[in-house]
């Protein structure tokens, strides 16, 4: 009796055991900080000395008192807004291009890719030295085609657009994710469109794009979040100037904590951030039932209509 | 399917052209290594040096200590790793093979873990860790890791999902345990996913900058991209020293990704399903 009932019991308990890493982890190192960071929010919390409870205070000196806030809010979303859709339509089009029956095309595909798994700190010190504005190859290959490229990391009009040009670097990422999926159509699809007479343009809107909407989603909660947690190219590309001009909110939340040490109202910051990526990935989950095509769900409704038609 | 050769012209020049866009910011920064510092900033600049100074490695591994970096990387990199690989198999594992009473609700919370900014947990981890007396120690960045990545756990329990069960049936009529049939069994029809996650860990943390430079305060404990940030920010003018640490930091990741290219595609797409 005794050792059945132990039977049982190592029975039930063996899948917790397995389990039992990430489950410990995630108390230690997720749900925990979590906690104790939303509870920081309501804190006046300095690195030394005690914390005091301030209720809703830092929220409401973040939203009515600190234009800081405000501006670098608005450089994330102008930064997430340019660089997503930018991000997704060239990562897009090269997966599209390393996908074409010609030899030797994945020569290619490993030298589009090369540059995303680099550091960003090597990414920065690359495109710092490319952009500069005395002796940068960037500006000399403009010149030399007539155009007198700007101060790159020195003129504030033009930082952002330096930034995002160096993020844009590592497009390889998403577009393996995009080529994955399209190298995954079977090839018979196209074949019977192309003896239809359509056009590859006419292909790519009618089979290819639809097929990949639910990796375009995927793709685009991706990039939200990644963008609006972009610090380590900004902190070593521009420090977040010229005159706070690339002052991002993932260095602003950075700086709120380790250098001015203000850890409670940091804490304020990072959830801001939080729920407005939350609220932005509803919206896109929302949205996503007017243009993305599950091909299971397809097949359910066909089956459906064949199955009412008999 | 057919292609025309004016089509297919079109498409070779577009890769060529994208190809050396990428390429190009390498190349020329590998001719530049060999530069004198004038020449590196002379304008117009020229794409070879005109004396190889090979010396230029040296003097810039010498002038600060690198080796100890280095050397932290790679501690961090493989213990890391190893940690990794063995904590997600085991989790993905328990996820994939077994039934119990609130494994869908757990999968969905580790899934949506995935969805939290690093900013918010940053903080209270920072004060986690000096409570355990771990700043400024190689624990934060190493131990973690020991228990699961959601995103690598993800990627192995979709592997794991696609292997049938009849494989681990002759083992349990064999009287094999659960255990042994992780490790006997799983584990080595799983090395494409294990390879796959090896490498991608090895290139995030070997890459990483924010977490090293949040836990470490001294030099002697700073990693490569740590140390290289470090002198970039002091001397920032001094380029020629800069770029020779850059291409020394950045041939580990390319190698990596370019012999486990098979698995990091394969994988790729068994992510998507």
């Amino acid at each position: 009796m005794k050792i059945m009932k132990r039977k049982k019991f190592i029975r039930k308990a063996t899948p917790y055991f397995f389990i039992s890493p990430w489950i410990i982890g995630f108390l230690v190192f997720t749900i925990g900080p979590l906690i104790l960071s939303l509870i920081m929010s309501f804190f006046d919390w300095p690195l030394t000395t005690e914390p005091v409870f301030r209720g809703f205070g830092n929220y409401i000196e973040m939203f009515t008192k600190d234009a800081q806030f405000w501006k670098s809010l608005r450089i994330s979303l102008k930064y997430a807004a340019i660089f997503v859709p930018l991000n997704m339509g060239i990562a897009l089009f090269l997966a599209m291009l390393i996908t074409q029956p010609v030899r030797g095309v994945k020569v290619f595909r490993t030298i589009f890719y090369i540059p995303a798994v680099i550091s960003g700190v090597a990414v920065s010190i690359i495109w710092g030295w490319i952009l500069n504005g005395d002796y940068g190859a960037l500006n000399y290959l403009l010149s030399l085609i007539g155009i007198e490229g700007p101060r790159w990391l020195v003129d504030p009009a033009w930082a952002l657009f330096a930034v995002i040009l160096a993020s844009a670097f590592g497009v390889g990422t998403m577009m393996l994710i995009f080529y994955t999926n399209i190298k995954s159509i079977p090839i018979t699809v196209y074949e019977a469109a192309s003896l239809d007479g359509a056009s590859p343009a006419r292909q790519f809107f009618s089979i290819t794009l639809p097929i990949i909407t639910p990796t375009i989603l995927f793709n685009l909660i991706t990039s939200i979040i990644g963008s609006f947690q972009q610090v380590t190219l900004v902190m070593l590309l521009t420090g977040g100037g010229p005159l706070k001009s690339t002052y991002f909110y993932g260095l602003y939340t950075y700086n709120n904590a380790f250098k001015h040490h203000k850890l409670g109202y940091a804490s304020a910051n990072a959830w801001v951030m939080f729920i407005i990526i939350l609220i932005l990935t509803a919206l896109v989950f929302k949205s996503s039932s007017t243009w993305v095509f599950y091909e299971a769900e397809a097949k359910k409704e066909n089956k459906k209509r064949r199955g009412g038609k008999k | 399917m057919k292609m025309s050769r004016k089509t297919k012209a079109i498409i070779y020049i577009l890769l060529t052209v994208i190809a050396v866009y990428f390429l190009a910011p390498f190349v020329y920064m590998f001719f530049t290594t060999f530069k004198t510092e004038a020449e590196a900033i002379a304008y117009p600049p020229k794409l070879l040096p005109s004396k190889w100074l090979f010396e230029n490695f040296v003097n810039a591994w010498k002038s600060q200590p690198f080796g100890t970096y280095l050397k932290n990387s790679i501690l961090v990199t493989v213990l890391t790793t190893t940690g990794q690989i063995l904590s997600c198999s085991l989790v993905a594992y328990g996820f994939a093979k077994f039934e119990f009473k609130g494994k869908n609700i757990l999968f969905m919370i580790l899934l949506s873990t995935m969805m939290i900014p690093w900013d918010v947990t940053m903080i209270p981890q920072y004060m986690e860790f000096n409570m355990f007396g771990w700043i400024n120690t190689l624990k934060p960045l190493i131990i973690p890791a020991w228990f699961g990545s959601a995103y690598y756990i993800f990627l192995m329990r979709q592997f794991l999902m696609g292997v049938p069960k009849d494989f681990e049936e002759a083992a349990r009529i064999d009287g094999a345990n659960s255990f042994q049939i992780y490790w006997k069994i799983y584990m080595p029809i799983l090395k494409p996913s294990l390879i796959l996650v090896g490498v991608l860990n090895m290139i995030s943390v070997w890459n990483d900058y924010l977490g090293p430079l949040i836990f470490l305060q001294e030099r002697s404990k700073y990693t490569l991209a740590l140390g290289l940030a470090a002198f970039k920010g002091v001397h920032s003018t001094r380029i020629i020293p800069m770029l020779c640490i850059t291409v020394i930091m950045i041939i580990p990741p390319i190698i990596a990704f370019i012999v486990a290219q098979k698995y990091i595609v394969e994988g790729t797409s068994g992510s998507i399903k």
